[in-house]
């Protein structure tokens, strides 16, 4: 079992919400997730820049390390996002390869990702999620069975810039396809299931697929069981295997799409007494984009 | 034969989930005498709330205001419990009598494993519909997802729009109309010509779920009985 809660903004109007949106949705979600929680949300993109979201040990000096790097920073418990003009990109990522202790979570033009242990509640609060706001957001609550319970096992999972994807399920032949990814120059952080999923939909997505090809494709290559909520900078998207084990309920309006692993999710939700609910369809590919 | 579907009668005693803990709910519908006056319910904010109005034994009347999680109405014996929205994985599983009303979509396996009474869902309803039923009838008035009736073993599937893959499959001894089409046949599953018996049946669930769709128009299916019957040619797997 796991949650998922997402979030995809239409109406500009409720982006200053997007946080406290999103982190409601997931405290809801505990009891099917209370291991670990994470997310992603995609945030003001600064022109010519992009965002590293780093994650380090508690009471790491990051204000420090970007004064030194003449970068600009923000601070998020023991995560920090750092500005990185295009320019500098290679220079401090050479910098910062240095630091050990130190781990790029995510990178991109807009998006943050944020995960930890613990409670979802208490997990949103110490990246202070409520107050963030954006024009999408995806969380997850873990509740472990493929690998450990650590940060690094926990969701989203990103492997390459401004993507994210979180998983309900299991994949069955993530080995295999975890070494047809690493000769296409894929790399992996860890041994989880998700991280392949997510590293298959980069790989077509490098390749030039768009993100409902990408997702066409992952019905074919990856085996077991998963429904996936995925993000790019502009695009959000769903996916469930062919079976369809594990749950899923969506509500759309005029103002967001909302995907929850139930209702209960989406309850608070602003005008969903009128929204359209659905349960997504097996092997159906579902996905949204708005203009960058 | 009359409609199942008449409207609730008495005044309600009222229950609202915002204030009132689900478990002191259910534990006060479970309580209900066979002959109690409290003969009416109605259940306020839902919230997509984990099995509201289960196990209850009494002749009730329960209207549910709002959508529903999972194992809304579970293990009902005798009561007609209305839910006005939409119902989460496993609505009315292993129902014994009474009545289940869905006005909205049903979610996976509803009537899973349900002995007896009768379930019917306005919408769609999504895959496993009537999981291995055991003689619940069950109307849907929409269409059903994937590998619907599978072990189905006794009773009444009746689906007035579409069926999804894998239809019937490993079936024993239910029945399945389906109006419109199937997407295909699960192992075991055919179609059977339609008896006068068998249309009977499914005119009298048409008239109980207030469907006014013509029973000529839908297809009966059931099994080969080549699964589950023992097999001399199969001696030797044993």
């Amino acid at each position: 079992m796991c949650g998922i809660a997402g979030l995809f903004l239409k109406n500009r109007a409720l982006e200053p919400e997007l946080g406290a949106l999103t982190a409601a949705m997931l405290t809801v979600l505990t009891d099917r997730g209370p291991d670990s929680a994470g997310f992603a949300i995609y945030g003001t993109a600064t022109s010519g820049a992009q965002k590293l979201t780093l994650r380090g040990p508690q009471n790491f000096d990051f204000e420090a390390l970007a004064a030194a790097m003449d970068v600009t920073c923000t601070i998020h418990d023991d995560h920090a996002v750092f500005i990185v003009p295009d320019n500098r990109e290679t220079e401090i990522r050479a910098k910062l390869a240095a630091h050990k202790e130190l781990a790029i979570v995510a990178y991109g033009r807009s998006m943050e990702l944020y995960k930890g242990v613990g409670l979802p509640e208490a997990v949103s609060a110490r990246f202070g999620l409520a107050k963030m706001s954006g024009s999408h957001a995806i969380g997850h609550t873990r509740m472990a069975t493929e690998s450990a319970v650590t940060t690094q096992g926990a969701h989203p999972f990103s492997t390459g810039p401004d993507q994210c994807l979180v998983h309900n399920g299991s994949l069955s032949n993530h080995n295999d396809v975890r070494r047809k990814l690493i000769r296409e120059h894929i790399s992996f952080e860890t041994q989880n299931d998700t991280e392949v999923a997510a590293g298959f939909l980069s790989w077509k997505l490098r390749e030039g697929a768009r993100l409902n090809e990408a997702l066409t494709s992952a019905l074919d290559s990856l085996d077991g069981f998963y429904t996936f909520v995925v993000g790019t900078e502009t695009g959000f998207g769903v996916l469930r295997d062919p079976v369809a084990c594990k749950p899923a309920v969506m509500a759309e309006t005029d103002d967001y799409v909302a995907f929850g692993s139930e209702y209960r999710a989406l309850v608070d939700l602003p005008g969903i007494s009128k929204a359209h609910l659905f349960e997504p369809e097996p092997a159906k590919v579902y996905f949204w984009e708005r203009a960058a | 034969m009359k409609t199942a579907l008449k409207p609730v009668a008495a005044e309600p005693v009222l229950f609202d989930l915002a204030s009132a803990a689900l478990r002191e709910l259910n534990s006060t519908l479970q309580a209900l005498p066979a002959n109690t006056n409290e003969t009416a319910w109605g259940i306020k904010n839902p919230r997509g709330g984990h099995a509201i109005a289960v196990g209850i034994t009494a002749p009730i009347e329960v209207s549910i205001e709002g959508h529903v999680g999972y194992y809304c109405a579970g293990m009902n014996d005798g009561a007609r419990i209305t839910i006005t929205g939409n119902a989460g994985p496993g609505v009315a599983e292993n129902m014994m009598s009474g009545l289940v009303h869905v006005l909205g979509d049903a979610s996976q396996a509803a009537g899973a494993t349900a002995h007896g009474g009768l379930l019917v869902i306005e919408g769609n309803a999504s895959a496993r519909c009537g999981i291995s039923m055991k003689g619940i009838d069950i109307v849907v008035k929409g269409s059903v997802g994937h590998m619907s009736a599978f072990m189905a073993q006794s009773g009444n599937l009746v689906i007035c729009g579409d069926a999804g893959e894998a239809l019937g499959d490993s079936l024993y001894e239910a029945k399945i109309f389906v109006q419109g089409t199937a997407a295909s046949l699960g192992a075991d599953c055919e179609e059977k010509p339609m008896t006068e018996e068998a249309q009977a049946i499914l005119a009298g669930l048409l008239k109980q779920a207030g469907s006014d769709a013509p029973p000529e128009n839908f297809k009966l299916y059931g099994s080969a009985r080549t699964l589950y019957q023992f097999h001399v040619d199969n001696a030797g797997a044993y």
